[in-house]
């Protein structure tokens, strides 16, 4: 019995290497690899066969075929750089594996395999995709952040795409809050970009996982993230949208979740505010709209007791002046001259009680002199 | 017959004494000159012979020749053609040449004999002086601007016809004494003020406290917001200028003729705006002969750069040495050349490509965009603009409020009492400003209070603060801490100066 699981596994290690070297071919995408493999259930017999059978059979158009037998020469050096991957420490999960997510099973163009740093989501907690503009408010990005705290908080994964903005806001609150969370790349799980979220990149795999369906060193194409868009959308269960141009990227992810039979959700904004013209339609056209992160909770039937406004502000432990100034401020970003005026103090206290709101946690500066509130 | 006269020429930014010596006698006819001459100086023959013919002067044809000592210093404008001519009219005994004895002349000569102004009066004079000449005899227009230097007498000519006239009677020549008249309403000398500003109180705070400690400045804001407006005032609330300073100021326009018309010193302090198309040379000076360039014109006042980033990057990294000695080193084949560049840098430049940043709904750059833009600028200079502000959009409200702004009297009253301060405490330091201070200065005089200590310790490493930064925000605290007349850095002077720490510490925490 032993011996036959030994067998399996070393058959399923021989048939991931010959995927590996199927997806590397040029023009050959998930639902091709599918189709293949409903077919003749082994991808080393895949392999073995010319293109112009497949291509007899139906199975590959003609520029398809060539692409494959071209590729053919490559079979070793795919093999090899496939036996390195764990030295890289990524793995490769293919789709008829126990790890693979059930999520994206049933979806038409599941991705063949996943390479991963960490982990993948887990198919029996909830998950929840937060998404958004990459130039964002400060309204957005604290709204995200604090959605990712609440929503890893109560012990939903939390999934995004790691890049600018709202989704980087998402996966930072999920972190804070000391939960896992899940980023979807559009290039390689080895390449960190943006470059500017590397501490998250170390960070997020240590709880949760980096994922991609593009080999190692694929670079960050823009044909790539509409592709994993539906990947975000395919791991989660709820889709939330912080801030979203009319014509927003995120739109995308919220077209695939839709197709897929996942639930919308939408933070509102100011109807004044492009950047929220998105999200607005969205509720417009039926999307759930999130106001505060019980919204999400609720959905998921996950009851807390003490409700949180995100209304109210926390003037606890402020002492008057302090007061004076942070009662001044809100989410949308005010400039010092504006604040100055409005409390009534002199500007060096300003700057002074301003300095001390940032080191206490409890204010940000978005730009220089432009300080909001946060969540 | 062998004559000799004296004149000055003028090297950079000082002068350097001359004789001419000319001597007529037999041979081929002709002029011949000597003593390494460039071009302007080698047509001088032909200027001062034409000149001499229509001033009522006919020669017998001799062999002419023309020196000019020391004879390996290259020489150059055109102020040697007048100590020429009258050195030919008394080589040719129509003057004598030892009634010139202890005199210098300069001016450049018209054809029809009249005389004619040249640049860099101020430093010939000044040499003229220095090299113990008693009289010096210029062109009319020159003598206002001649007169400054002091303990030389001056005496204007008109032409070479005046000069002969008076060689002749002594007695005739008036030595010009009248001195210039007194100071003018320092306000209508700038014709701006800071009253005209509306709204802008970081800018117009950050403003205060960089012209009170001699620090460098960068505003970065959207067009229309203030910048430039804000910048061209900042000479009205400087210290105004001592007789010395202006003396300074003067030499270098002087030399760059640039001087008003009128030959009126400057009494105001430069404000230099150079457009972004400036090539390096025209900043730092240069030439053959080289003349100062906008660093120095900007001495002892302001060097505005408007949009930064468009600045040549040679440009702008040719700035950092200056900045430090405050003066500019030319090093050429024919020597080495020194002009002062005492100035203050103010900056400005918009936050991105558009302009709009951080106004998210008007602004679509990438975070990677702004990024490049403000990376324009290189570290090495970033580290000395000491405080950096953000200006914002004015909004109606303030644009169309009457309430009676500061006027840049007041603020210069607190400016001057933060400088005394500052000259009180650094003397026999070798530096007058706080920005000047250097570590071990820095550490003697910016001390804080032992809770302060702990605070600023908790901000360096919470924002990631640089060692530089560190120095800088000091500097700053102490600045701001002399505007209070605090004797100690103070909790608020030290929050005020973090928050206008620089660029690359504050612009991207999100």
């Amino acid at each position: 019995m032993e011996q036959l699981t030994v067998r399996e596994e070393m058959d399923t290690e021989r048939e991931k290497g010959y995927l590996y070297w199927l997806t590397q071919v040029p023009s050959v995408g998930a639902v091709t690899i599918r189709r293949l493999w409903d077919r003749y259930h082994s991808f080393e017999n895949i392999y073995n066969m010319e293109g112009k059978e497949l291509k007899g059979l139906g199975m590959l158009p003609e520029k398809r075929a060539r692409d494959f037998d071209q590729q053919k020469q490559f079979l070793e050096k795919a093999l090899e750089e496939y036996g390195r991957l764990q030295e890289k420490g990524i793995r490769f999960v293919a789709f008829w594996e126990r790890e693979y997510p059930r999520r994206l099973r049933s979806l038409y163009n599941s991705p063949a395999g996943l390479y991963v740093k960490g982990r993948l989501p887990e198919d029996s907690r909830p998950a929840a995709a937060i998404v958004g503009a990459r130039s964002c408010s400060n309204y957005g990005r604290q709204a995200a952040q604090m959605l990712g705290r609440y929503l890893a908080g109560a012990g939903i994964q939390v999934v995004s795409g790691m890049a600018l903005g709202i989704d980087g806001a998402g996966h930072r609150g999920a972190l804070e809050a000391g939960g896992d969370t899940y980023g979807v790349l559009g290039c390689g799980v080895d390449i960190c970009y943006p470059r500017s979220h590397f501490a998250m990149y170390l960070e997020i795999p240590k709880k949760g996982g980096i994922l991609s369906e593009y080999k190692p060193g694929e670079a960050p194409a823009s044909k790539n993230f509409p592709m994993r868009n539906r990947i975000i959308s395919g791991l989660s269960d709820v889709i939330i949208v912080v801030e979203a141009r009319e014509k927003s990227g995120s739109l995308i992810t919220v077209d695939c979740g839709l197709d897929q039979g996942k639930e919308i959700f939408a933070v509102p904004g100011m109807i004044t505010d492009s950047l929220s013209m998105g999200c607005n339609r969205l509720i417009r056209q039926g999307a759930g709209i999130v106001t505060c992160p019980e919204d999400i909770l609720e959905y998921f039937h996950i009851f807390v007791d003490k409700k949180l406004r995100v209304d109210e502000k926390n003037e606890n432990g402020l002492a008057k002046k302090e007061k004076m100034v942070y009662s001044c401020l809100d989410l949308q970003p005010k400039f010092i001259d504006r604040i100055v005026e409005e409390c009534g103090l002199s500007l060096g206290e300003c700057l002074t009680l301003l300095l001390e709101l940032e080191l206490e946690g409890r204010i940000v500066q978005t730009a220089s002199h432009y300080y909001a509130k946060k969540l | 017959m062998f004559s000799k006269v004296n004149s000055v020429g003028l090297r950079g930014m000082e002068g350097y004494c001359v004789s001419v010596e000319v001597d007529a006698g037999e041979g081929l006819p002709g002029v011949t000159m000597v003593g390494v001459l460039s071009s302007e100086v080698r047509e001088a023959q032909d200027r001062v012979r034409t000149a001499l013919k229509n001033s009522g002067y006919h020669f017998r044809p001799q062999k002419v020749t023309v020196n000019l000592s020391p004879a390996d210093i290259r020489k150059g404008g055109t102020g040697f053609d007048f100590p020429i001519a009258v050195g030919m009219l008394c080589a040719y005994g129509r003057l004598n040449h030892r009634d010139l004895e202890g005199d210098v002349l300069m001016g450049e000569l018209g054809l029809n004999g009249e005389l004619k102004p040249i640049r860099g009066i101020l430093s010939l004079v000044g040499k003229a002086r220095e090299a113990g000449f008693c009289r010096c005899f210029l062109p009319v227009e020159n003598v206002r601007e001649g007169r400054a230097i002091e303990g030389i007498q001056i005496v204007g000519i008109k032409s070479l016809k005046e000069m002969a006239e008076l060689m002749g009677s002594p007695e005739g020549i008036r030595v010009e004494t009248k001195k210039e008249e007194g100071e003018e309403e320092e306000e209508a000398l700038y014709g701006v003020d800071y009253r005209e500003v509306q709204g802008q109180l970081l800018m117009r705070r950050a403003t205060e406290v960089a012209v009170a400690g001699y620090h460098n400045l960068l505003y970065i804001g959207p067009a229309g917001t203030g910048k430039t407006m804000i910048a061209e005032r900042i000479p009205t609330i400087m210290p105004s200028c001592t007789r010395e300073e202006c003396l300074e100021i003067s030499k270098i326009y002087s030399v760059c003729g640039l001087l008003p018309k009128e030959g009126r010193l400057m009494r105001r302090r430069p404000f230099r705006q150079p457009h972004h198309s400036i090539t390096s040379t025209a900043l730092s000076g240069g030439g053959k002969n080289p003349v100062p360039g906008e660093m120095s014109l900007a001495s002892g006042g302001v060097l505005f750069l408007d949009e930064f980033p468009e600045f040549s990057r040679r440009s702008i990294e040719m700035m950092r040495q200056p900045l430090e000695s405050r003066r500019v080193v030319l090093s050429r084949v024919s020597g080495r050349y020194e002009f002062p560049a005492d100035f203050m840098l103010v900056a400005a430049m918009n936050p991105c490509e558009c302009g709009y940043y951080p106004d998210r709904n008007r602004c679509r750059c990438t975070q990677q965009q702004v990024r490049r833009y403000l990376g324009r600028i290189s570290k090495p200079i970033l580290d000395r603009m000491d405080i950096c502000v953000e200006a914002s959009p004015i909004g109606f409200e303030e644009l169309k409020s009457s309430e009676p702004q500061e006027s840049s009297r007041d603020i210069r009253t607190r400016v001057e009492n933060a400088r005394g301060i500052q000259s009180d405490r650094f003397k026999g330091e070798g530096i007058c400003f706080n920005s000047e201070m250097k570590g071990e200065q820095i550490r003697r005089y910016c001390e804080l209070k032992k809770e302060d200590e702990q605070f600023f310790q908790k901000v360096y490493r919470n924002m990631n603060l640089s060692a530089r930064a560190y120095g800088r925000i000091l500097k700053v605290s102490r600045t701001i801490a002399d505007l209070a007349g605090e004797e100690h850095i103070g909790h608020e002077h030290l929050c005020e100066a973090i928050s206008y720490r620089s660029l690359e510490d504050k612009y991207w925490n999100s």
